[in-house]
Parts: C-alpha cells; sequence; structure tokens
C-alpha cells in the first residue's frame, strides 16, 4: 500500500511537470520525485531491510533531492533564468500528451506483465510514465536546464523500474549508474553555465545560429 | 414503507432548498476570518434574497422575453438537478442508473439559459463574460463527468444516490488513492462551476476579470435574488456529490448519518473559503491548463481503479 502510495505521488509529479512552466518550481518537483524514488527500495524490501538497500536509498535521496537541485539552482541563478518560455509544446498540449502517455503506460504495463517481478502492478505503468514524460521534456522545452530536468526524469522512470525488481540487480550496478548520473548533471549544469557565459541565453533553438 | 420513503425524500428535498443558502454564509464568514474581520451575519444571504424579492424589476429594453423567463427556467432546471441528487442518508426523489449523466447535461442546461439570457442583454461587457464561461465549463465538464465515472468504477453503482450509499471505508482501503484524486477532480470542479476564487472571483467587479458576476449585471431585484439562489443549490448540489465521498459512513441511525454528512459539507464549504483566502486568483491563460490537470487527475484515478 505504501509502495502504491510513493508511486502515485511520482506519477502525479510527473504530472505536474508536464503543466508547470516556472524553472525553480520544476526543479524542486524532481528533487521530490528523486527523493520519493529514493524512498522506494526501502519500503519494497521493509521487512528484510540490508545495508545494501541502504546504502541506494540514502545515496540516491542525498543526490537526488539535494544535490542535483543544489546543481540547477546554481545553473539557473547564474543564468538568471526563472521561466520556461514559449516552449515548443505548450502546457495544455503538454498535458494532453501526458494523459495520453499515462493510458498508453497502463496499457503497456498489463501486455508487459512481469508478474512476480516486480512489488507492485503499479511500477512498470509509472516507470514507463516517467520515460514518455522525461523524452517529451527534452524535445519540447527550449531551455537548457528543462532539458536536463527532462533527462532526470527519463532517469527516475529507468530508476523506477531497476528499483521495482532490486533484488536482481547488484548494488554496484545502482551505484554506479548513480554516479554515472551524477557526472552527466554536472556535466550539464557546467555546459549550461558556459553557454550563458557565452551566449547570454540558454535558449537551445538558437543554438543552431552560431558560427565559429 | 412506501410511506417512509416519501417521507424521507421530501426531507431530502426541503433540507437542500432551505440550508443551502448557509454554505455561502459559512464561506463568507471563514474569508472573514481570515482577513481578521468578524464578518456578516451567518444569515446573511437568506436577508440578502429577501431584501431582494421585495426590490422592484428593472428590464432593459433591448431584452426580450429570453431574458424574463430565463432566471425562472434555470431556477426549474437546478430545481430538477436537486431531485436526483440526494440529500446524505435521505434518498433522492428520482434516482436510475445513469442519473449522473443526467446531472451534468441539466447542469449544461443552466449554463446554457444563464448565457442566452447574458446575450440577449446586447452587451458586449456580457458577450465577453459568456464565452469566458462556455470556455471554462467546456473544460471543466469532461473533467465533471469523469470523476462521477470514476466514483461509478469505484462504487460499481451508476445512481447518485447508489453511490452515495454503497461508498464506505473499505473503498478507502481498496482504493484510497483513486478516491483522494477524484475528490480532488470534483473539488476543482466545484470551484470552477461555481464561480471561485483560482477561477473566477465572485466579488470582483473589475470588468476585465469578472467570469460569471458580469453574466448577471443585468438583473436586477427578484431575478437577481433567484440567480443568487440558484448559485446556492449549485453550490449545494456539487458539495453533496463530495460529501458522501469525504465521510463515507453508514450506521443504522439516520439522524447520526445526516449530521456525519452536514458536517462533510460545512467542511468543504470551510475549505473553499480556505482556498480563497490562500489563493491569488489564477491569470485567464492559466485556467485552461488547471482545468485539463483536473481532467488529468481523474483519469489517473480511473486507470487506478482499473489496475489495482
Amino acid at each position: 500500500m505504501k509502495v502504491q502510495l510513493l508511486l502515485i505521488l511520482v506519477l502525479l509529479t510527473n504530472l505536474k511537470l508536464l503543466g508547470s512552466s516556472r524553472l525553480g518550481s520544476s526543479i524542486r518537483t524532481v528533487a521530490i520525485q528523486g527523493s520519493l524514488l529514493g524512498l522506494l527500495p526501502l519500503f519494497i524490501e521493509l521487512d528484510s531491510l540490508n545495508w545494501r538497500v541502504m546504502t541506494l536509498a540514502i545515496g540516491t535521496v542525498f543526490l537526488k533531492g539535494f544535490v542535483f537541485a543544489n546543481l540547477l539552482f546554481r545553473a539557473i541563478n547564474v543564468a538568471n533564468v526563472n521561466r520556461e518560455v514559449q516552449p515548443f509544446a505548450g502546457y495544455v498540449s503538454s498535458l494532453l500528451y501526458g494523459i495520453v502517455a499515462l493510458i498508453v503506460s497502463f496499457w503497456l504495463g498489463q501486455i508487459l506483465n512481469l508478474g512476480q517481478l516486480s512489488y507492485s502492478p503499479l511500477i512498470i505503468p509509472v516507470s514507463f510514465f516517467g520515460i514518455f514524460s522525461g523524452l517529451f521534456l527534452i524535445v519540447s522545452r527550449r531551455r537548457a536546464i528543462s532539458q536536463v530536468l527532462g533527462f532526470l526524469v527519463l532517469e527516475n522512470g529507468v530508476f523506477t523500474f531497476g528499483a521495482g525488481i532490486i533484488k536482481m540487480t547488484s548494488l554496484l550496478v545502482e551505484i554506479g549508474i548513480l554516479l554515472d548520473v551524477f557526472v552527466a548533471i554536472l556535466v550539464m549544469g557546467i555546459t549550461v553555465f558556459r553557454i550563458s557565459q557565452e551566449c547570454d541565453h540558454i535558449d537551445t533553438d538558437k543554438l543552431i545560429t552560431l558560427k565559429d | 414503507m412506501t410511506i417512509s420513503i416519501l417521507l424521507k425524500t421530501t426531507i431530502s428535498i426541503l433540507a437542500s432548498l432551505i440550508l443551502a443558502p448557509i454554505l455561502l454564509g459559512i464561506i463568507n464568514r471563514v474569508k472573514a476570518g481570515f482577513a481578521g474581520r468578524v464578518g456578516q451575519p451567518l444569515l446573511q444571504p437568506y436577508y440578502d434574497i429577501f431584501k431582494l424579492l421585495k426590490k422592484g424589476l428593472v428590464y432593459s429594453t433591448t431584452t426580450s422575453w429570453i431574458f424574463r423567463w430565463g432566471t425562472l427556467v434555470s431556477l426549474a432546471v437546478i430545481v430538477c438537478a436537486l431531485l436526483i441528487v440526494p440529500c446524505g442518508p435521505f434518498p433522492a426523489l428520482i434516482s436510475f442508473k445513469g442519473d449522473i449523466f443526467l446531472l451534468v447535461y441539466l447542469m449544461g442546461v443552466v449554463r446554457f439559459i444563464t448565457v442566452i439570457s447574458a446575450l440577449d442583454t446586447g452587451s458586449s461587457f456580457e458577450g465577453m463574460g459568456s464565452s469566458r464561461e462556455m470556455f471554462f465549463s467546456a473544460l471543466a465538464e469532461p473533467a465533471l463527468l469523469l470523476a462521477l465515472m470514476g466514483l461509478a468504477k469505484v462504487t460499481d453503482s451508476f445512481s447518485l444516490t447508489s453511490i452515495a450509499n454503497t461508498l464506505s471505508a473499505t473503498n478507502w482501503f481498496n482504493n484510497g488513492a483513486s478516491l483522494a484524486l477524484l475528490m480532488g477532480t470534483l473539488f476543482i470542479v466545484l470551484l470552477s462551476e461555481n464561480a471561485r476564487i483560482p477561477i473566477d472571483d465572485p466579488n470582483t467587479h473589475l470588468e476585465l476579470t469578472m467570469i460569471h458576476e458580469v453574466m448577471v449585471l443585468d438583473h436586477s431585484g427578484p431575478d437577481f435574488a433567484v440567480i443568487n439562489y440558484i448559485s446556492a443549490l449549485k453550490l449545494w448540489i456539487f458539495s453533496a456529490i463530495i460529501a458522501p465521498v469525504l465521510f463515507p459512513i453508514h450506521t443504522n441511525n439516520i439522524i447520526a448519518d445526516f449530521s456525519v454528512w452536514l458536517s462533510g459539507m460545512v467542511l468543504i464549504s470551510i475549505a473553499v473559503g480556505i482556498v480563497e483566502s490562500s489563493m491569488a486568483r489564477l491569470r485567464l491563460t492559466v485556467i485552461p491548463q488547471f482545468l485539463l490537470g483536473a481532467t488529468a487527475l481523474a483519469i489517473t484515478a480511473i486507470v487506478l481503479t482499473w489496475i489495482g
């Protein structure tokens, strides 16, 4: 039941991301989503807690809930942007896309019936919905920061899938993925900073006009 | 047996007709409390209605019979809607499979009549209000329909009375998340349909921001009293749909059930008052997004009942 609740909250944060234009609140929402997902392995293995799960949960909450949010907040402060202006797909169409993606995810969850492998029937739909939302955020938003957020949401979707079948994956793999994501966000944060320094904006669609 | 049912339904209708305006009074008191004022008396909406009923009528020369009949017809339609909405433990007079759809369409008829009366005055200002009202309610309607369908799915029953009677604490254990989402959707629809704050401000008189209020500017005296009464009934109907979801408690004592249900109604009004005091009005361009968000919540709820 608690796992269900966590997953539903994750799902709602995705819907919120699709419909919100403020970068600050989006970063906060992604941080909340990351923390919720960090808690997910804890709740799944509540009766057989071991140091492996604990490390993973603490590491995830620390990185996704605090470190990434700090890095991204620093980036938007430096670049001096606070909202997404004129995204390629408006917020109403993003939400409509979200509704369709939600239904498709649940449908996929039904045909991809992993049965005893997953802890909750919601794991697969929620992870697919995260992946779909993340991909959509990457292609539909103009600001580089929003695209970084899209990447994080996409990764969170994949993480949901991994956390749901954590018995199968080793700690090393999970920590490795976390490290990867950390480096990716660090690099992206620096890139966003450099772009804003060089071009006075972080609109990715204007980058095609660059000449060397 | 039949006599007791008849008695119960009579009580249901009378209670709705008499108690409805008090919800507006509660909202006003909560808002006043938040602003640090004492606020108007709890029964002020009744006083207002009686005061207006005593006044004379003024009709603009550009209006036709549509304007004159509009208020009465909408009153008649909203009372029809009241007949299918149960009053807590007291069943509705009419109840059949699928009356949830009838309710949505009766609300649509009320809206249609209000809008054509507004257009009948020939004022461009009221035309603007009508167009906004239609736009936003077109977005709120799917949310309402989907939320009612979600409730029907959770309880496996298709009429408002049987939904209210079937809902129980077990539903909250099995489908708690869905019910919470459905309640959220219904609350947003309540705010939108009753011209409440994040969507529309019932107190505003600034022409650029008005939606609902602007459509009834030309109504005066008894007509305006009827309009006020209709809006009270509308708020009552929406609260009466949410209250059984909030407190799905069935004891065998009908008085206890009724008081639990009434406290649910009061809580909903208090919640509306809190939202109005703590939130600012949304920008007009953000409202469609907000209402679509409500639809998304309803769909999520339905999909969740489907899986679990």
